[in-house]
């Protein structure tokens, strides 16, 4: 195992083992409900709530403020959903950027076959979406703004403080997707003016299976799930105790580790980055260069395809993705890579390497004297690379 | 500690965990991801899909994992776009909830009666039956007493009709045998935490060709119908929980009935005014509930609390909630003496020896509540 080079950390973390510790009693002897009333309910339900201040405190906002759901998908439709249906008589107009999670653009899709409509805006070659045409798209039937904090493929950072700042003075909710950044930049619901916000444990080192949704108090959102009155009647079912508080941990971690590992982060991604530029020509490094997550890299490499350098990395020990994991199921090119322009041919020969807290300098050295040949080798093959 | 709310939750069995573990630990991959980490969280998730599909009589492409019962429950009623649904009246919360919340759209909901033993007849099924149908919800076994439904018989009843029917089986997977052709449903819905797997992770049985809208959108994880990374760990924990629980079922079965039997033999001999509710001959092997004169239930969970004892005063999930149990009320009993009731439910880690004590700590906290009454 410690054999593997796993650079992929924006599909999923490993658990930390302080995270694994704190959850282990909540799997073991601690395993009451924490709806009952008795003394092992009580701590299951203490511990759900101790959970709750720490994700608070890490995105600056209330205990009250924090509901937990299964995951970020969960969240990100929710947040949409329940929006919509409870400004129904306001409109039902929706802002949303065409790099979205597909959590968020299936639900924008569907509301627009139900006769709602959407605005989905372009964004530039670098994946930045337009704060003018953002503005311009606004009417008075808008009733959610939702652009992601940053890009879960390329590591476009949004400016997502400007879009709060407009959505505030025109009441309008702004919900963002912080999936990929709650734990490794800093996210402030006020900082940001966000009125929601959707995060999950397994990108910050949590458990999967575990995630949560700021609602700003007063802000207008329907239910979820309906039944028993957990999650202050907003989102029932049983707690899943030891993943909230795996979730908890996971924030108290990264509140104050967050600083230290984002340099330390950044410096092995501009080392990989800056690798990859020198000893291999015809690439597109995808995304921003500036607003960029620390932890991502995303390069399109001219005539080859994606998935077979996926296949040949793994093969020397190297876990990389080309997209996103949850879409990786189907044979569409990235729609966010398409987004910036890239053709379809671009699009299938990207790879995304994403960092985390667990990777050396040495590993991102064998990184670069593993890739270059794996993509002089494909080249070799392919019918689509002339030079 | 006594732990007599298996209803409520159960502990997670040590070989589940062992196997849970793995993949908290070092199998951490993205199931969605194409490298080998990921490949083989992947087939792990195959391969729990596979036990639970058999131990339900399913084909794996059938079964659906969520993140629990409610989840299940309330993504099936709330798919009722318009026309008319039945249900009976001492459903889950995440059934009757999502039911209330469909009338507000319109939808003309029939909240069936059940007898004074909580069962749903077939002939008030029959007779609710509209054009409009849509749905029928019915559970197969209550949460609160443990009465089991006549869910084959409404099964077959329905399919001749060709209308959808749902059963939560929260309660009985793992405990009764659950097999969705013998039962006739077109969909139905468990949880792991209910049979000795880990909270947050669910089951929705979705017969072939029956099409349900999703809840959640996003990716194309669960064949796009339930998107979301998938917790691994969870679904893996839950293929291995059920298969344990099928395996221990008639020695389990045998079991619980007998300390079930047991505690209602002790609160009878010892406390002549106690009133089981639910139906003793047709119901879960291991609740046992029961209404007293004269005191709460809440007075005497707290007081069993203090002793090491826990049981609950209803479902969990209404626990924190002023309201007596709907399904006590639906039994016909009075509000007094739906406020008076405990459930005890017992599980795999129970004892004969601790039936006793419970029942001894019971009749002495009776007697001491209402002595300090008067």
């Amino acid at each position: 195992m410690s054999d593997i080079i796993y650079l992929d950390h924006a599909a999923t973390t490993p658990i930390d083992k302080e995270v694994l510790d704190a959850m282990m009693p909540f799997l073991t002897d601690q395993f009451g409900s924490a709806s009952t009333l008795y003394s092992i309910g009580r701590k299951a339900s203490e511990a759900v709530e101790e959970a709750r201040e720490r994700v608070a405190a890490l995105i600056g906002a209330h205990s009250d403020e924090v509901f937990f759901t299964s995951g970020g998908t969960e969240s990100d439709s929710w947040a949409v959903n329940g929006v919509v249906s409870a400004k129904a008589k306001k409109g039902s107009h929706v802002i949303t950027s065409k790099i979205e999670h597909h959590a968020i653009l299936e639900p924008v899709h569907l509301l627009e076959k139900q006769g709602g409509t959407a605005t989905i805006l372009e964004v530039d070659s670098d994946g930045l979406v337009n704060i003018d045409e953002l503005k311009d798209a606004i009417t008075d039937q808008t009733v959610l703004v939702t652009i992601m904090h940053a890009n879960n493929e390329i590591g476009t950072i949004q400016p997502v403080g400007q879009i709060g700042r407009i959505t505030r003075e025109r009441r309008i909710h702004f919900h963002t997707d912080t999936v990929q950044t709650v734990g490794h930049i800093p996210v402030d619901v006020n900082v940001i003016g966000c009125d929601s916000l959707a995060l999950s444990a397994h990108k910050l080192y949590g458990p999967k299976g575990v995630g949560a949704m700021y609602i700003r108090k007063g802000a207008r959102i329907d239910r979820f799930m309906r039944g028993g009155g957990q999650e202050n009647n907003r989102r029932a079912g049983t707690h899943n105790v030891a993943g909230i508080v795996g979730l908890g941990k996971a924030a108290e971690l990264a509140q104050v580790r967050m600083a230290e590992e984002s340099v330390a982060t950044t410096k092995l991604r501009d080392m990989l980055i800056a690798g990859i530029e020198s000893r291999i020509k015809d690439i597109r490094l995808n995304g921003d260069r500036v607003n960029r997550l620390p932890n991502n890299v995303n390069f399109s490499f001219d005539g080859i395809e994606g998935e077979s350098m996926i296949l040949l990395m793994d093969m020397n020990g190297i876990c990389v993705s080309s997209g996103s994991a949850c879409t990786s199921g189907s044979l569409d090119p990235s729609h966010v890579l398409m987004a910036l322009g890239l053709k379809h041919e671009q699009a299938h020969g990207s790879l995304r390497m994403t960092l985390g807290n667990d990777n050396t300098p040495e590993q991102i050295e064998k990184v670069l004297d593993t890739l270059p040949g794996i993509v002089e080798r494909l080249r070799e093959m392919s019918p689509l690379y002339n030079q | 500690m006594i732990y007599a709310d298996n209803a409520a939750t159960t502990r997670i069995s040590d070989s589940v965990l062992k196997q849970m573990l793995v993949f908290l630990q070092e199998q951490y991959g993205n199931a969605s991801s194409q490298h080998s980490l990921g490949v083989k969280t992947k087939r792990a998730i195959e391969r729990a899909r596979r036990q639970v599909a058999t131990a339900i009589g399913a084909e794996p492409s059938e079964i659906v994992f969520t993140s629990g019962g409610s989840e299940g429950n309330s993504w099936v009623l709330s798919s009722v776009n318009d026309g008319h649904v039945i249900t009976s009246s001492i459903e889950h919360h995440s059934v009757l909830n999502t039911c209330r919340s469909l009338e507000c759209k319109g939808i003309d909901v029939t909240y069936l009666p059940v007898d004074s033993k909580g069962r749903v007849s077939l002939d008030s099924v029959e007779k609710a039956f509209r054009s409009d149908t849509k749905l029928v919800s019915i559970m197969l076994a209550n949460n609160e007493i443990g009465t089991i439904q006549p869910i084959a018989e409404i099964g077959e009843c329905l399919r001749q009709r060709g209308i959808l029917f749902h059963s939560d089986a929260v309660q009985a997977v793992g405990h009764i045998p659950v097999v969705v052709n013998d039962l006739g449903v077109d969909l139905l819905t468990a949880s792991s935490h209910k049979f000795h797997g880990p909270k947050g992770t669910g089951i929705l049985y979705k017969r072939h060709g029956v099409s349900l809208p999703p809840l959640i959108f996003g990716g194309q994880q669960e064949s796009g119908v339930r998107p979301g990374t998938q917790n691994v760990a969870g679904i893996v924990a839950t293929g291995y929980a059920i298969e344990e629980s099928i395996t221990n079922m008639a020695a389990m079965t045998a079991k619980l009935s007998a300390l079930a039997q047991a505690t209602t033999d002790g609160i009878r001999a010892r406390l002549p005014g106690a009133v089981i509710n639910g139906d003793e001959d047709n119901r879960l092997p291991g609740i046992v509930n029961v209404s007293f004169n004269g005191v709460t239930g809440e007075s005497l969970m707290h007081w069993l609390d203090l002793k090491g004892i826990c049981v609950s005063t209803s479902s969990a999930c209404t626990s924190a909630n002023d309201e007596p149990s709907h399904v006590l009320m639906a039994l016909g009993l009075t509000e007094q003496q739906a406020r008076s009731a405990i459930r005890i439910s017992y599980g795999r880690y129970n004892n004969i020896d601790e039936v006793e004590t419970i029942v001894a700590t019971l009749s002495n906290a009776y007697d001491k509540i209402l002595s300090a009454k008067i």
